[in-house]
């Protein structure tokens, strides 16, 4: 018999959309001063959903000039137990607003309610009652009896984990005493929006957290704005070293979350069950688009042959469409933009002669989808090997020895996570030890936590989320 | 900035000049001053040298001027010796730095003659210096198998899971070594790097390299593997860019290179090398780093940390 | 190699072992938030009224108490024929279970149905008694008219490695089950890790089992849906192995729609939709019936009904 499930929507009507939004400046909704105004769409269906302020430069010089104001007068001077207490009260408000952020999250980004709803709301009012608990106990935290604040925190997150993101930014910055202008991506600005207003409904003092919506341009003002103390950013490798190069030289301080191209390591002895889930959700979580993806499956050659069929077979499991329905595993990808990338990348092993599969399944005809896809007979050659993809692509690639499979997981120049598969204790320890990447996800991957420093080596770039380290990236 | 004696003090040299006779009753026997290259001291392939004085401009020696592929084999040899270095246990680090500081202090005089000499201080100044850096040592050695401890730990998830964040080491570092601090300040800054498992490769003050291949002399019988610290001497200028734009290093502590801070870090940019910019110590001679507790500070930019997750269950 | 082969033909309990370790382990964490993820599908509408028939039309009307009587039997073999008096368009249950001793008032209240009596036999629940006791036990109750048998197997035998006791009883009691169904019942709140209900699993499977089937109801934790869930990756890798479909009933603790309907759908997305059919997946249950026939009425009149709409047995 067939069990087609019927559809199962969230509903939108706790969405309550403004048609435009301004600019967020000492505690304002203020226009841009060019007028400037982009478009916010739905990437599931292309419609629009906001019009969102092209904040310039001359937005960035007031933003940057109430920051300031707000961390000498009244931010940097309050107790640390009092500037608890806004974040606790911030990261209460989120989660009486959860729906209402997981559906927005969902309609602005593309990626399905389930994860909206089970995973980045819940994850973004952690971090605040998590940070908000470290403001008063900063004395503790290993960085010297008396750490300072280091004043204005320029900050940049990208369109994957949009709140979830500014939860890592903000949470941070001003639990230590920092202040802060947070530039949401291009694409994903308006649960950051409605963020602005939650700090108003938590009475934030003006000038504590100000947000300028815009692209490239405005990111780019903002890194280069003499008056900031430190710059945080997660986004593409390549920006990531412009900014390196812009703030070199200058006294500002510097972290950065970039690229990934993870390996997920599956041994002989795994868990075959779970490690299937495990690649499934490495890869295919959030659509791909996520920078610590196991975007590289290492299986040992000797169960190569069980293991795929077993993936193929989950994977045509898969429930790809609607995002706000509550049965959707695999959303939209995030813009055409994006879409085009992953085409591209991907073409690339078609010609490069990688045999490609993806599972029957009908991709809605407006918005922007990519179904998921298995690339094997990869070789550390080809550039879907090399290359992030930041989309539901696998490349499959196999191992003989744990030597073998260390030195091709290890061999990229990005070393953000990776994952291994083993029921043995002694030879995950030993794999993990070698790995040269920020976060290893042994029998589980792409779990997240405020507790946990999430962050990458080498040009995965450098500091540490999360955690009392994360601490560190905004004291002096 | 070059450590230069007091004006009372060169004229007590002079003094004691006069005093000489015009033949030695015995010709010393100089030493011919080499790079440091995997537990080796070979000649710079480019045969090259440069002349190093004396803070009153008297001749001491000539000192190898490292070329650029003389960097680029320093950096390999650094790498080859990582996996080793790092994959030791801390406890035996920590024997070996200890060991150092142990042939360092057998050789103490040796050092305070030669900071005398070429830096023109006071015999007193050069034992305290020479003091300082044994035990700058010693205090590294003690960190071997603690920092992990300190800045590292379990990480309480909310979630069946066993979560633990450790320290490791970044790789291979590049040290601009102080240039007005040839022995405290070279120590300072080369034992924390070495100390979390690191590699160097260090490039020495430019015009008083002598210590830094005195150290390395050290290093080679103290039970320090080839490889792990690599000693350059010669030009900033030449061998600065080259180091700071090599994609197969992975951290700069750009502590002596002046001016020329900000080139390289920008060309550390190009593949998100970590980047310690010069400190508070720039331009203050050995004094400057004196402080006998720099605690982690000089140890964590030289590290990452790796977070583990498994979960729990039966 | 292949981790679903069947085991080598020469069975000595070394060699049950060998093919019992050589299966791949279970990861208690990942495996439970599996079977969490797949429990937030949203089941709505004409969808969730396939699954309501089609969990009644499985359901195995069970009463296992030492109290039970011919009278007490009787009224739930009422109920399995006619679940809901006032809807006849109720589908029938898939059997009524019962002790060995009631199989025979059981199946003369079922005539004519087309419902069949299961039976538990072998010293139900413990087990603990002697393979001629509970081979007995099994042709007594197929005698009587049982067509299908719920034998437990020897946790105890499992427990302390003897795992060829464990199959020979279930080759034994197959043979005693003549044309009846067998469904083996792993008791996998005793056997307590996952990686033993995964062997558990293939041991029974092949030694001949029908059925693979949770829990006695007797013990706690009963059918939970991680167990499930890995009893299904067993039947789905059984039959990749060998061609064989196996069902698997997941037994106590489902008491009402929701609960039922998450396993459907642990079957659908894991052991796959030919898996969707009273022949190869039942529940055992008492009070779920009810519910689920209170969802059906909800859902077809759009309004709640209450408990006293509906017998109780």
């Amino acid at each position: 018999m067939i069990f087609e499930y019927a559809p199962a929507p969230e509903s939108r009507s706790v969405v309550q959309l403004r048609e435009t939004y301004d600019l967020f400046v000492d505690g304002e909704f203020t226009p841009a001063r060019s007028g400037e105004y982009l478009t916010s769409l739905n990437p599931a269906d292309e419609e629009e959903l906001a019009r969102v302020a092209v904040a310039g430069e001359a937005d960035v010089d007031r933003a940057v000039a109430a920051a300031r104001r707000a961390q000498e007068t009244v931010w940097g001077r309050m107790s640390g137990a009092e500037r608890g207490k806004y974040l606790f009260r911030i990261a209460r408000i989120i989660q009486e607003r959860s729906r209402e952020l997981a559906v927005l999250e969902s309609m602005d980004n593309g990626k399905p309610i389930k994860e909206t709803r089970d995973v980045d709301i819940p994850l973004v009012a952690a971090y605040f009652f998590y940070y908000a608990g470290w403001a008063d106990k900063l004395a503790h935290a290993g960085f010297g009896p008396n750490p300072k604040p280091l004043g204005v925190a320029a900050q940049i997150i990208p369109w994957n984990f949009p709140l979830l993101m500014l939860a890592w930014k903000i949470a941070p910055a001003l639990a230590t005493g920092n202040t802060v202008v947070l530039k949401p991506a291009e694409t994903t600005p308006l649960t950051a929006l409605v963020f602005a207003e939650i700090c108003q409904e938590a009475d934030l003092p003006p000038g504590v957290v100000n947000i300028l919506t815009g692209a490239g341009e405005t990111g780019r003002a903002l890194v280069e704005h003499p008056g900031t103390d430190k710059v945080a950013f997660t986004g593409s490798t390549d920006v990531g070293r412009q900014i390196a190069r812009a703030v070199a030289g200058t006294d500002k301080r510097l972290t950065l979350e970039l690229g990934g191209k993870g390996a997920n390591i599956v041994y002989d002895d795994a868990a075959l069950d779970q490690a299937v889930e495990g690649v499934v959700s490495g890869i295919f979580f959030n659509q791909g688009h996520v920078c610590c993806a196991g975007s590289r499956l290492l299986v040992q050659e000797s169960i190569a042959e069980e293991f795929l069929p077993r993936l193929k077979a989950r994977i045509a499991k898969l429930r790809l469409g609607d995002p706000l329905d509550k049965n959707t595993d695999i959303g939209a990808i995030n813009s055409a933009a994006q879409l085009e990338r992953i085409r591209e990348l991907t073409d690339t092993a078609d010609e490069e002669g990688v045999e490609r599969w993806s599972p029957d399944c009908d991709l809605p005809e407006s918005g922007y989808w990519f179904a998921p896809t298995l690339l094997t007979g990869v070789s550390q050659a080809h550039r879907v090997a090399r290359e992030e993809i930041f989309g539901p692509v696998l490349s499959v690639l196999t191992f003989r020895t744990p030597e073998e499979a260390v030195a091709k997981a290890n061999n990229t120049p990005y070393g953000l996570s990776a994952g291994v598969w083993t029921e043995k204790g002694s030879r995950m320890l030993w794999t993990a030890e070698r790995l040269r990447a920020g976060v290893i996800w042994s029998n589980t991957f792409n779990k997240f936590d405020p507790t946990s420093p999430f962050g990458g080596y080498k040009e995965s770039g450098y500091g540490r989320e999360g955690g009392r380290h994360g601490l560190e990236a905004y004291l002096g | 900035m070059v450590w230069r004696p007091t004006l009372a003090e060169r004229r007590e040299n002079k003094k004691k000049d006069k005093g000489a006779a015009k033949a030695p009753a015995r010709l010393a026997v100089k030493k011919t001053y080499k790079l440091y290259l995997g537990g080796a001291f070979p000649r710079s392939e480019s045969g090259r040298s440069y002349p190093v004085t004396s803070a009153d401009g008297t001749h001491l020696a000539n000192a190898s001027l490292a070329s650029r592929k003389d960097a680029r084999d320093s950096v390999a040899t650094a790498r080859k010796a990582f996996g080793g270095w790092s994959g030791r246990t801390a406890y035996n680090r920590g024997q070996i730095l200890y060991r150092i500081a142990e042939v360092m202090e057998g050789r103490h005089g040796q050092f305070a003659d030669q900071l005398v000499t070429a830096q023109g201080i006071g015999r007193a100044e050069a034992d305290r210096i020479v003091s300082a850096a044994v035990d700058r040592w010693v205090y590294y050695a003690g960190w071997t198998d603690k920092f992990a401890q300190v800045i590292g730990g379990s990480n309480p998830v909310a979630g069946p899971y066993y979560n633990h964040s450790a320290p490791e080491p970044t790789g291979v570092v590049v040290v601009f070594a102080p240039q007005d601090a040839p022995l405290l300040g070279l120590t300072s800054v080369l034992a924390p790097v070495i100390a979390t498992g690191n590699t160097a490769v260090v490039v020495a003050s430019e015009a008083a390299p002598l210590p830094a291949i005195e150290l390395a002399e050290v290093l080679a019988t103290s039970d320090v593997p080839g490889g792990v610290v690599n000693v350059l001497t010669g030009k900033v200028g030449e061998l600065g860019p080259h180091l700071a734009a090599h994609a197969d290093v992975n951290a700069l502590d750009l502590a002596g290179t002046g001016d020329q801070a900000v080139e390289f870090e920008k060309a550390a940019a190009t593949t998100l090398t970590r980047v310690l910019r010069p400190g508070p110590e720039t331009d203050g001679g050995e004094e400057a780093w004196l402080d006998t507790d720099p605690g982690t500070s000089r140890m964590t930019p030289f590290l990452e940390t790796k977070t583990v997750w498994h979960p729990v269950g039966v | 190699m292949s981790h679903t082969a069947t085991a080598p033909e020469a069975t000595t309990n070394h060699a049950l072992r060998a093919y019992l370790y050589g299966l791949p382990g279970v990861d208690e964490v990942g495996a439970r938030s599996r079977a969490q993820d797949l429990s937030t599908r949203s089941i709505k509408t004409t969808a969730k009224a396939l699954a309501i028939d089609l969990a009644i039309s499985m359901v195995d009307l069970t009463t296992l108490e030492g109290a039970d009587t011919p009278g007490k039997v009787r009224s739930l073999c009422a109920k399995a024929a006619l679940p809901d008096p006032a809807d006849r368009t109720v589908p029938k249950v898939g059997a009524v279970c019962v002790y060995p001793d009631m199989v025979a008032t059981a199946v003369e209240a079922l005539r004519g149905t087309g419902i069949g009596v299961a039976s538990v036999a072998t010293a139900f629940p413990s087990g603990r008694a002697h393979l001629d006791v509970k081979l007995a036990d099994t042709r007594r109750a197929v005698a009587d008219g049982a067509s299908e048998i719920d034998m437990v197997i020897d946790r105890g035998a499992f427990l302390s490695g003897d795992y060829l006791k464990v199959h020979e009883e279930i080759v034994a009691v197959k043979e005693a089950c003549g044309q009846a169904h067998l469904k083996v019942i792993l008791e996998t709140g005793e056997l307590v890790t996952y990686d033993n209900v995964r062997r558990v699993s293939h041991l029974a499977m092949r030694a001949g089992a029908d059925f693979i089937k949770t829990s006695t109801g007797k013990v706690a934790p009963a059918a939970t849906l991680p167990v499930t869930l890995i009893m299904l990756e067993a039947v789905r890798d059984h039959h990749a192995a060998t061609g064989r479909r196996v069902g698997v009933k997941p037994a106590g603790g489902i008491r009402n729609t929701k609960d039922a309907i998450r396993n459907l759908v642990l079957v659908n997305e894991t052991a796959g939709p030919e898996w969707l059919t009273p022949d190869l997946f039942r529940i055992g249950a008492s009070s779920l019936l009810n519910d689920l026939l209170m969802q059906r009425t909800r859902l077809s009149t759009g309004t709640y009904p209450g408990p006293d709409y509906y017998t109780q047995d």
